[in-house]
């Protein structure tokens, strides 16, 4: 987890620099430098490029390029297509990230104080995160054919006429969360199993003996707060996934029908990869990264107010 | 919460959790059972597991066929071995740096380094893409490969671990004689085995199932991993023929959902471990 990380304290005393330190700097340049030139390479240079494209109209295929300022970015805000992109990418983590931080919450409670099947359940859970998202997202296609899919006919058997789930603007998004969901549970859970079981016994025998007797008064005074920074870690990193949702969009809908699922990661690759509109991706990228670096900046400052109980 | 007694609470514990684990499996057991169903099968009884006409051989020889999937699959082993070779052989190096050795630029390194973890390849993707496709390298081993040789997680992740290397074990290498990277070789790694492990699954796992960088750069069928590969199959089949298509992805889940069920405890260990990116 990302703690405070301490630069180690120079043991040394402040005196002249012997040959033998000289040395060990050269070593430490020479044995970090493969790492620093490909950083610079594949990351701080693209990233600086991409923010540099974003002020220009540069088309893949054309030769020249324009200056164009914040035409893209201005361009960006009335942008229809865009702004439902955005929403609907809101919309989606507003549905998955608490519903699979809660479930995989509840469902670790459970499997931590059940005594049979535990690595069964942990197992069965997991098991999406191993698998092919691309597949999996095939497998769900086929679960929520509207006509043959197993879903369906499930709900025919309680005579419930279920939606095209894939298929229909209206349910298209509830379709893919479903899938979301099915596939980060088991990441979280395997999490806040290891939180669990950090806990140590002893707080629940302390608080019965100051008086908390239901199962729920042990989970408000002891197992919540101790599972504060376990939580406050979850949440970041589903909050960011569902953020990124790609692979089922685009295995599944290619953010259809009529834009009900055009996601933000969805319409750059279309914008850049498919139309070559590079410049005008840039600037949707940096928006994406602006995201990523709020929701950063937040873990960082909620997780400086949390009282650390261990 | 003794095993013996069993109380009301408890069956209640036991039914919610078979039944979500059930619902959690019945895309698995649905895979399996369709893939072996004839198409008029899978239009009549959507419901019934065990397929009244055995397909299983006809939908795998229609998957084997439409797209080679040991090309597919060999291309993933290479792409994910390759990544993860250089991934080790540039972080450890730089991490023991880091972690164990006075130099001016560590600081700035630690500034880098997080900021990188960042920064996810959706980011940089199309500066890497326009400069690959300058340099006409597109469609190649070396597109798929060459932007995750560096991996600020994995420096990450072995800075912290090094850092609990005791120094004196570095000091008594020095002592008698070691060149650093014979430390590193002789020291470090064979002290660092679950940290290794763990970053391991980790990057596999990623770049097994990543669909966004290789959708980019790879174009055509020779140099396509297993998530593209299925995307061409679901493109050739267009249809509804999801007998053949459930094949296929058995086909190409198989592997990493094995590799999973054979080595569970290090996988879990692996994610807690490394659960910092996703």
């Amino acid at each position: 987890m990302a703690e405070v990380i301490a630069i180690p304290s120079s043991f040394g005393k402040a005196t002249t620099r012997s040959a033998a330190e000289r040395h060990e700097s050269r070593t430490g340049w020479l044995l970090s430098m493969p790492a620093i030139v490909l950083l610079f390479m594949f990351i701080l240079v693209p990233v600086a490029a991409v923010i540099l494209m974003s002020f220009t109209d540069y088309e893949l295929g054309y030769t020249g390029f324009k200056w164009v300022g914040f035409d893209n970015y201005a361009d960006l805000v009335t942008n229809r297509t865009f702004r439902r992109s955005l929403w609907n990418t809101t919309v989606y983590t507003a549905i998955v990230a608490p519903v699979s931080i809660f479930m995989a919450l509840g469902l670790a409670m459970l499997i931590e104080s059940e005594g049979i099947g535990r690595s069964f359940f942990r197992t069965a859970y997991f098991l999406p995160v191993a698998s092919l998202l691309v597949a999996m997202a095939t497998v769900w296609q086929y679960l929520f054919h509207p006509t043959i899919g197993p879903v369906n006919a499930l709900l025919r058997l309680a005579d419930i006429e279920g939606p095209n789930w894939l298929g229909a603007s209206s349910y298209v998004l509830y379709g893919l969360s479903i899938i979301g969901v099915w596939q980060s549970v088991g990441f979280n859970l395997v999490l806040f199993l290891a939180g669990l079981t950090a806990i140590p016994r002893e707080l629940y025998a302390a608080a019965h003996v100051d008086g908390a007797r239901s199962a729920f008064d042990r989970f408000r005074l002891v197992t919540w707060p101790m599972l504060g920074p376990t939580t406050l870690f979850v949440t970041t990193i589903s909050v960011i996934n569902a953020v990124k949702v790609f692979e089922t969009v685009k295995t599944l809908t290619e953010g259809g029908p009529n834009k009900a699922s055009e996601v933000l990661l969805f319409t750059i690759y279309q914008e850049g990869f498919v139309y070559l509109r590079v410049g005008y991706a840039s600037a949707m990228t940096v928006v994406f990264l602006i995201i990523l670096v709020i929701l950063m900046f937040l873990q960082y400052r909620i997780q400086d107010r949390q009282v650390h109980y261990t | 919460m003794s095993a013996q007694t069993f109380t009301l609470g408890r069956a209640i514990r036991l039914f919610l959790l078979s039944f979500g684990a059930l619902i959690f499996l019945a895309p698995y057991i649905f895979m399996i059972s369709t893939a072996g169903k004839a198409q008029s099968d899978i239009f009549s009884s959507s419901l019934s597991l065990i397929p009244q006409h055995w397909s299983y051989i006809a939908n795998f020889t229609k998957a084997l066929t439409r797209v080679s999937m040991t090309t597919l699959l060999w291309n993933g082993v290479v792409v994910c071995a390759l990544i993860f070779v250089f991934q080790v052989m540039i972080a450890i190096p730089c991490a023991y740096a880091m972690a164990k050795l006075k130099f001016r630029a560590a600081r700035l390194m630690m500034v880098l380094v997080m900021l990188g973890l960042l920064v996810p390849i959706h980011a940089t993707a199309l500066p890497l893409y326009v400069a690959f496709d300058r340099m006409a390298v597109l469609n190649s081993y070396f597109a798929l490969v060459a932007p995750f040789t560096i991996s600020v997680f994995g420096i990450f992740l072995f800075l912290q671990f090094f850092r609990a290397i005791p120094d004196d074990l570095i000091h008594a290498a020095r002592l008698d004689g070691m060149s650093e990277l014979g430390i590193i070789g002789r020291v470090i790694v064979p002290n660092a085995w679950p940290a290794i492990t763990a970053f391991a699954i980790f990057s596999v796992v990623a770049h097994w199932n990543d669909l966004y960088w290789p959708l980019i750069v790879i174009s055509n069928q020779t140099y396509a991993t297993p998530p593209l590969g299925l995307l061409y199959f679901r493109a050739a089949e267009a249809g509804d023929d999801y007998g053949a298509l459930m094949a296929a992805t058995l086909i190409i889940t198989f592997p990493l959902v094995a590799a999973f069920l054979l080595a569970q405890k290090r996988f879990v260990e692996g994610i807690t471990m490394t659960g910092l990116k996703g």
